[in-house]
C-alpha cells in the first residue's frame, strides 16, 4: 500500500486520522448538482477508521441517480479523505445503486470514469460536467446574495454599478466570493459585483435579465435539493425500499413463491 | 369535469400509465430497482391517505384505474404515455399493446400514444409504421434514458431519431412527449440536458414537443428553450405533487413556468399510478400564489388553471370541450420582453 499523504507531521501520521477529521474532510465534498456538502445531504452512511486506512460508505436518494455525478462524489470523497494526515488509503464505496459495482471496482482499481464504464463514456473526463454545474451554482449564489439587496430597495442597475468591496460582510457574501475564486473569476474588493457565468461584468441594462435567470437557476437547484432530501428520507425510513432490515434476506432476483396479491 | 366555487374545469390527464412491474414480470435487479424508485416518489410526495401498498403499486387493475381517474378523479380524457423498459421487464413495463388493450375497452376515455427507439434503425422504422397503423395512436412518448443492451440512452438529435421524427410528420403524428432520465450516451454528459429538444423543435416546426416533468431536474434549461420555441410545452407530472408537501416550492416552479413559457404551454399530468388525479386536481384548483410571491409571479387565476387542467391539452389533441366550459383567449405571447437566454448555459 502506498503512503499517499505526506502533508501531516510524523506524529499526526503515526496517530492516524480521527473519525471527526474524516467527517470534516467529507464535509468539503459537495454534490455537484445540488451545491451542498454530502454530509449535510446525509449521503455519508458510514465512516470507519482502521489505523491508516479509512472505509467510507456513501448512499444516494435513488437507485438510479445519475452515475456520472455519483462517480464524481465517490472520487472527491476519496481525494478529500486521502489528503488527511495519517491516511494511507480511503476505500470509498457506493451502496444501493445500480452502478455500485462499476463505480466501486473502478475506484479500487484506480480507474477513471471512462474505464469504469467501458464503452459507455467518451474518455475519462467529467470536468466539463462539473464545470457546468459549478457555474450554475454560481448563478444560484448570485440570486441568494442579491435578493436581499433588491428587497432592501436597490435596483438591478444599482447592483451592476457596485463592487464586491461595497458588500456588507455576511455568510452569503462569503459563499458568493468563494465560488468566484473557485471559478478563477475576479474576487478582489474592487471587482464588479455582477459577473456573468464566464466572469464578464454585467452591463447595467442587462442586470435585470441576469438576475431573472439567476433566480430561475436558484429555484431549480433549491427544488432538486429538496426533492433529493425527501427521496433519501423516504428510501431509508424504516420499511423503506432502501431499508435492508425490512427486506430480511432480500434478493432482488428472487421470484416470489406465491403469486402477488394483485392480479 | 371538476366544479368548485362556481368555476368549471375540463380535465385532460396528459400523462397516465398502465404498467406491470410485478415480480413475475421483473427480469432483473434493475426492474426491481426501477419500481422501488417510483414507489419512493409515490410515498414521498403523496398525502398519506393516497399511499398504496407496494403490491398494488407494482400492478394495479383496470378497475383501480377507471375508478381513480374517471369515477372519482374528475378526468374527462387521459393520455397513455408508454414506457417500454424491455431490458428490465419480461413483457415490458407499459407498452403500447398494454395501453391499447385498455384504450380499446374504454375508447371514449383514453387517448393512446405509442413510442419508438431510434436505435432499432431501419427495421424499427417499419415496425413503428405498422404499430401506428394497427393502434392509431395520437402521439409518441420518448424515453431517452432507456437501456438497450450496452447502450444506456440516446439523443433526440441523433441521425436515426431525426428519421423517426420525419416519419411521425409523414404519418400525421404531431405530439411528441419527451422524458429525460438519468442515463445517456456518452455517460459523461448531463443526461437530463434538454438541449436536443431545442434542436428538434427548430427542425420540426409541425411537431409539438411536450417535455415531461417540465424538464426536472433541469427546470432552468427547459425554461430557456421553451421560451424560444413556440412548439415546446411542459408537462406538469412530478412538479405538481409538490403542491401538497412543498407548496411554496410548487408556487415558485409554476411562477417560473408562467413567466418563461406562459399559461398556454403548460399541461396537467398525474403520472398515474405514481399519483392520483383526484387530490392533484382539487389541490391545484384550491391553490393561490402566496401573497409575498404575487408581485414576482402574478396570480394563478381560474382561467389559467382551466388552461393547465385541460384546455391546452384539448387543443393539442383536438378534444372537444363541452360548451359550458369557459374558453379564455390565448395570452399575449410576451416573448419579446423575456430575457435573452444565455446560449453558453444552454449548450454547456
Amino acid at each position: 500500500m502506498t503512503h499517499r499523504s505526506t502533508t501531516g507531521t510524523d506524529a499526526a501520521w503515526a496517530a492516524g486520522p480521527t473519525p471527526q477529521a474524516v467527517w470534516r474532510a467529507l464535509g468539503t465534498v459537495r454534490d455537484p448538482e445540488l451545491d451542498q456538502p454530502i454530509t449535510e445531504l446525509e449521503f455519508v452512511l458510514d465512516v470507519e477508521v482502521r489505523d491508516h486506512e479509512v472505509d467510507v460508505a456513501l448512499r444516494l436518494p435513488t437507485y438510479f441517480c445519475a452515475p456520472n455525478f455519483a462517480f464524481l462524489m465517490v472520487a472527491d470523497a476519496r481525494t478529500a479523505v486521502e489528503a488527511l494526515a495519517g491516511v494511507a488509503r480511503a476505500n470509498v464505496r457506493l451502496v444501493d445503486h445500480y452502478a455500485s459495482s462499476e463505480i466501486n471496482e473502478g475506484m479500487s482499481a484506480d480507474r477513471g470514469f471512462g474505464a469504469s464504464f467501458d464503452g459507455q463514456a467518451v474518455g475519462d473526463d467529467l470536468e466539463e460536467l462539473r464545470d457546468t454545474f459549478t457555474r450554475k451554482g454560481f448563478l444560484a449564489r448570485t440570486h441568494e446574495l442579491c435578493k436581499d439587496l433588491l428587497a432592501a430597495g436597490l435596483t438591478p442597475e444599482d447592483l451592476a454599478g457596485m463592487t464586491l468591496g461595497e458588500l456588507a460582510p455576511s455568510p452569503l457574501a462569503e459563499r458568493f466570493v468563494e465560488r468566484r475564486r473557485e471559478l478563477g473569476m475576479p474576487s478582489d474588493p474592487t471587482s464588479p459585483l455582477l459577473l456573468d457565468v464566464w466572469g464578464v461584468p454585467v452591463d447595467p441594462e442587462q442586470a435585470r435579465d441576469h438576475l431573472r435567470r439567476a433566480r430561475t437557476v436558484h429555484v431549480s437547484i433549491e427544488g432538486n435539493a429538496g426533492m433529493c432530501r425527501g427521496l433519501l428520507a423516504t428510501r431509508y425510513a424504516e420499511g423503506g425500499t432502501g431499508d435492508e432490515r425490512a427486506r430480511g434476506a432480500y434478493d432482488p432476483l428472487a421470484r416470489p413463491t406465491t403469486s402477488s396479491t394483485a392480479t | 369535469m371538476y366544479e368548485k366555487d362556481g368555476e368549471k374545469y375540463f380535465v385532460v390527464d396528459g400523462h397516465v400509465h398502465f404498467w406491470d412491474a410485478s415480480p413475475e414480470n421483473q427480469s432483473n435487479k434493475y426492474g426491481r430497482g426501477f419500481i422501488d424508485c417510483f414507489y419512493d416518489y409515490h410515498r414521498n410526495l403523496s398525502p398519506e391517505e393516497w399511499v398504496w401498498p407496494i403490491e398494488k403499486f407494482e400492478k394495479y387493475s383496470e378497475e383501480d384505474m377507471i375508478h381513480d381517474l374517471f369515477e372519482t378523479g374528475y378526468v374527462d380524457k387521459a393520455v397513455f404515455q408508454p414506457t417500454y423498459l424491455t431490458d428490465f421487464y419480461e413483457e415490458g413495463f407499459n407498452t403500447t399493446e398494454r395501453c391499447a388493450w385498455m384504450r380499446d375497452r374504454h375508447p371514449d376515455r383514453f387517448i393512446l400514444n405509442t413510442s419508438f427507439d431510434p436505435r432499432e434503425g431501419e427495421n424499427g422504422l417499419r415496425e413503428f409504421e405498422q404499430k401506428v397503423e394497427r393502434h392509431q395512436p395520437s402521439g409518441v412518448k420518448l424515453y431517452t434514458a432507456e437501456w438497450r443492451g450496452d447502450s444506456k440512452g440516446w439523443k433526440l438529435s441523433d441521425p436515426w431519431s431525426m428519421r423517426y421524427l420525419e416519419k411521425c410528420e409523414e404519418l400525421g403524428i404531431r405530439n411528441v412527449h419527451v422524458h429525460k432520465g438519468p442515463t445517456i450516451w456518452p455517460l459523461n454528459r448531463d443526461a437530463f440536458d434538454v438541449a436536443d429538444v431545442d434542436d428538434v423543435a427548430t427542425a420540426f416546426t409541425e411537431l409539438n414537443f411536450v417535455v415531461e416533468h417540465v424538464g426536472l431536474p433541469r427546470l432552468e434549461d427547459f425554461c430557456w428553450i421553451a421560451t424560444q420555441e413556440k412548439n415546446v410545452y411542459g408537462g406538469l407530472a412530478v412538479a405538481l405533487p409538490f403542491i401538497h408537501s412543498r407548496p411554496r416550492y410548487f408556487a415558485k416552479i409554476i411562477g417560473e413556468l408562467l413567466y418563461w413559457i406562459g399559461e398556454d404551454n403548460i399541461l396537467f399530468g398525474s403520472d398515474y399510478g405514481i399519483w392520483s388525479p383526484k387530490w392533484l386536481v382539487e389541490s391545484l384548483v384550491d391553490f393561490d400564489m402566496p401573497e409575498d410571491l404575487v408581485s414576482e409571479y402574478g396570480e394563478l387565476t381560474p382561467d389559467i388553471k382551466r388552461k393547465i387542467l385541460g384546455l391546452n391539452a384539448a387543443k393539442l389533441y383536438d378534444i372537444e370541450v363541452p360548451d359550458d366550459i369557459p374558453q379564455p383567449a390565448e395570452a399575449d405571447d410576451g416573448t419579446t420582453d423575456k430575457p435573452a437566454v444565455p446560449q453558453a448555459m444552454v449548450t454547456a
